[in-house]
C-alpha cells in the first residue's frame, strides 16, 4: 500500500516517467533513488566538510594576529603560528612530485598505449595497478631506512631527509595514478586518428607527439591533475622522509633541504592538541588552505580541459 | 516474514550491548567488594601509570583503578579539590599549591616514583664524546652548526628532535635550550628535524654521521654513542646510567611523583608500596624511564 502510495508520488514529480508506469517495478524504484542518493550525497559531504572546516578554522583570525599568521616561525608551543612555511613545504614538495610524475607518468602511459607488444601492456598494467595499490606507509618506510641515507651519501647531503625525498617517493605514488588514466585516455583515441597520420607519411613518434596525444589532451591532464591532487593530500610517506623542519622554501635549493608540510602539521600535531584552543583552531586553518589550494588546482585543471574541448569542437565543426 | 532474521540480530546486538553497559557501569560504581582508586596527572606518566594500574589489576582483582592524563597541574588540582586519590606529576608541588591545599585542610604528601633522564646521542663514527649542557644549547638553538666548534671533524650538524607534542621535547626546551632559567625564551633553530618517533631518531642517528639526537634513555640502543654532559664548564663529565640519574649527578634527569592528601592508608598504601617494589620498577626499566634504586640493597 504505502509502496503504491510513494510509486505515485514518484510519478507525479517525475512525469516524464509516467509512460512506464507498468514497467517500473518497486526494486527499480529503490535503485534509481539510491543512486541518486549517492550522487547527491558527493555534493552534501563536500559542503559538511567545508563548513566543518570553516567553523573550526576561522576562528584563528580572531585568536592570532595576522603577522603572526604570515610570519615564518611555527612552533605552536610558544604560539608561533607562522603558516607561510608549512604551505611553501607542501608546495615545493608537490611540484617537485609533480616533476617526476608527469614526465614518468606520460611516458610509462604512452609506451603501454602505443609502443609496447601486446604481451608487454599485459604483464606492465597490472604491473602499474598494483604499485599504485601499494599502501604509502609502505613506501615510507623504504624511503626512510634505504632511500633517505642512499640520497644523503650519493648528493652529500647533510641529510637524506629532504623535500627532495619527499618529492621523490610521492611522485613514485603519484606515476601509477598519472598512468592509469592517461593509458585509459589513449586507448580510446579512435584507430582512424592515427591512421590517418600515417598515411601522411607521419613517423610513429610525430603521430603520437602531434596526433594522439593532444587527441588524449583532457584525459592525460586529468590523470595528472589526479596524480598532483594525491601528492598534495599524502601525508604519511611525507612526515616519515621530509624531516618536518618548518623552514621557508622560497626556490628550487630548498629541495636539498628538509621542509615540513600542512599535512605533515594536522598529522603530526592533532592528536595531542587540546580541543578548541587556538592551536586546534590553526591547525584546522591548515585544513581550510589545503582544501582551497586542491580546489584552485581542480578547477584550474577543469578550466584548461574545458577550454581545449571547446577549440577541438571549433576545430572540428 | 523476510524480516525476522535481520531484526533478530538488530535485537541480539540490543541485548548485548545493553548487558555489557550495564555489567560496566555495575563494576564501576558499586563499592561492596572492590576499591576504587582515581589516578590522574602528568601525561608524560600516564603510561606508566596505564601499564602498572593494569598489571597490579591482573593481580588484586579487588582493586580497580583508573588513570587519566592531563598535566601535572590538573592532577595536583583535582588532588586539592578532592576529585582524585592519586596525583601524578612531572615536577614537584609548588609552594602556591602547598598554601591552596593546605586552606583546604588538606596535605598533599609527595612520593617519587621513579626518574626520567633523557640521553643526548650521535652516531658511533662521530669523535665527540662530551659537551656542556651549554654547548647542546647552543647546537639545538642554532649559534654551533659544525661539529668542529665543539672538538669534532668538519661536518654540518643535523639537528634532530621529538615533535612539538611529546613532552620529552618540553623538558629538553626547558631544561637544556633554556638551561633551566626562567626568563630565557631560547628557541630550537628552525632548521631542527621534527621527527614523530623515537624510532625516527634512533634510525636516523643510526645512519647519519652529522646528527645529534635526543631521546629518554631507556629507548637508546648500544649501538649509538652517548654524550657525556658536563652542567657547565670544568664540572665532570657524566654519562647517563641509572646509578648518576640516582644520585642526581647526571644533570637532565627529573624525579616522577605521586601525590596523596595525607599519608597513604589501606589500598592506597598497598599500592604505592607495590610501585616501590622491584616487580613494578622494572616496568618502569620497559617504558624507556629510570627505577629509583629503593628495592637495592
Amino acid at each position: 500500500m504505502s509502496l503504491n502510495w510513494a510509486l505515485s508520488l514518484s510519478y507525479s514529480i517525475n512525469p516524464d516517467y509516467t509512460y512506464m508506469k507498468s514497467e517500473l517495478t518497486w526494486q527499480e524504484f529503490i535503485i534509481t533513488r539510491a543512486i541518486k542518493a549517492s550522487g547527491y550525497s558527493a555534493i552534501v559531504f563536500v559542503a559538511l566538510i567545508f563548513f566543518f572546516l570553516l567553523r573550526e578554522g576561522l576562528p584563528t583570525l580572531g585568536e592570532v594576529s595576522f603577522s603572526n599568521l604570515v610570519s615564518t616561525r611555527w612552533y605552536p608551543i610558544e604560539d608561533y603560528f607562522g603558516i607561510v612555511p608549512l604551505i611553501t613545504g607542501s608546495l615545493i614538495v608537490t611540484i617537485g612530485a609533480a616533476l617526476v610524475a608527469i614526465p614518468f607518468g606520460i611516458g610509462t602511459a604512452i609506451y603501454i598505449a602505443e609502443i609496447a607488444p601486446r604481451w608487454m601492456r599485459e604483464i606492465l598494467k597490472p604491473l602499474v595497478e598494483l604499485l599504485g595499490g601499494l599502501p604509502s606507509v609502505v613506501l615510507g618506510f623504504l624511503g626512510i631506512l634505504v632511500f633517505s641515507p642512499w640520497l644523503r651519501v650519493f648528493l652529500d647531503l647533510p641529510t637524506g631527509l629532504t623535500a627532495l625525498t619527499g618529492s621523490l617517493l610521492l611522485g613514485g605514488i603519484a606515476v601509477p595514478t598519472v598512468v592509469s588514466v592517461a593509458e585509459d585516455a589513449l586507448d580510446t583515441v579512435p584507430r582512424s586518428y592515427r591512421e590517418g597520420a600515417w598515411a601522411l607519411g607521419a613517423t610513429k613518434w610525430q603521430t603520437i607527439w602531434r596526433v594522439t596525444l593532444p587527441a588524449a589532451r583532457s584525459g592525460v591532464l586529468t590523470g595528472v591533475m589526479l596524480g598532483v591532487g594525491r601528492a598534495i593530500g599524502e601525508t604519511m610517506a611525507v612526515m616519515m622522509v621530509t624531516g618536518n623542519a618548518p623552514v621557508l622554501a622560497l626556490s628550487l635549493g630548498s629541495l636539498f633541504s628538509p621542509v615540513r608540510t600542512m599535512t605533515a602539521t594536522i598529522a603530526a600535531e592533532m592528536g595531542e592538541v587540546a580541543s578548541g584552543s587556538v592551536h586546534y583552531h590553526t591547525l584546522f586553518f591548515i585544513g581550510l588552505v589545503l582544501f582551497l589550494i586542491s580546489l584552485a588546482v581542480n578547477v584550474a585543471a577543469s578550466a584548461v580541459v574545458f577550454r581545449s574541448k571547446k577549440r577541438a569542437e571549433r576545430i572540428l565543426s | 516474514m523476510k524480516r525476522t532474521p535481520l531484526l533478530t540480530g538488530f535485537l541480539l546486538v540490543l541485548a548485548i550491548l545493553s548487558v555489557s553497559c550495564s555489567s560496566r557501569t555495575a563494576s564501576q560504581n558499586s563499592p561492596q567488594s572492590s576499591v576504587y582508586i582515581e589516578n590522574k596527572g602528568s601525561d608524560t606518566i600516564v603510561n606508566l601509570a596505564l601499564a602498572w594500574a593494569e598489571h597490579y589489576q591482573s593481580v588484586h582483582p579487588d582493586v580497580r583503578i583508573s588513570v587519566t592524563g592531563g598535566g601535572s597541574g590538573t592532577g595536583i588540582a583535582s588532588l586539592i579539590n578532592g576529585t582524585v586519590d592519586l596525583a601524578n606529576a612531572s615536577r614537584q608541588i609548588k609552594s602556591e599549591e602547598i598554601e591552596e591545599a593546605q586552606s583546604k585542610g588538606i596535605n598533599p604528601v609527595e612520593h617519587i616514583i621513579a626518574r626520567d633522564a633523557i640521553a643526548v646521542i650521535v652516531n658511533p663514527q662521530n669523535p665527540v664524546t662530551q659537551l656542556t649542557l651549554e654547548q647542546i644549547s647552543d647546537i639545538y638553538s642554532g649559534k654551533i652548526s659544525n661539529w668542529k666548534e665543539v672538538g669534532g671533524e668538519d661536518r654540518p650538524i643535523v639537528r634532530l628532535s621529538r615533535e612539538t607534542n611529546s613532552g620529552t621535547h618540553v623538558y629538553f626546551l626547558e631544561t637544556v635550550l633554556r638551561l633551566s632559567e626562567d626568563d630565557n625564551k631560547t628557541l630550537f633553530s628552525r632548521d631542527t628535524l621534527l621527527l614523530p618517533s623515537s624510532e625516527g631518531i634512533i634510525s636516523e642517528v643510526r645512519h647519519n654521521p652529522n646528527t645529534i639526537g635526543y631521546d629518554g634513555l631507556g629507548y637508546v640502543p648500544h649501538d649509538l654513542r652517548v654524550i657525556a654532559i658536563a652542567e657547565t664548564e670544568g664540572k665532570p663529565y657524566i654519562l647517563p646510567m641509572i646509578s648518576t640519574v640516582n644520585d642526581k649527578s647526571y644533570p637532565i634527569a627529573r624525579d616522577l611523583y605521586m601525590y596523596t592528601v595525607g599519608e597513604p592508608t589501606g589500598a592506597i598504601k598497598d599500592y604505592l608500596d607495590w610501585i616501590l617494589s622491584s616487580e613494578a620498577q622494572d616496568i618502569v626499566v620497559e617504558l624507556g624511564f629510570v627505577p629509583i634504586l629503593l628495592y637495592q640493597p
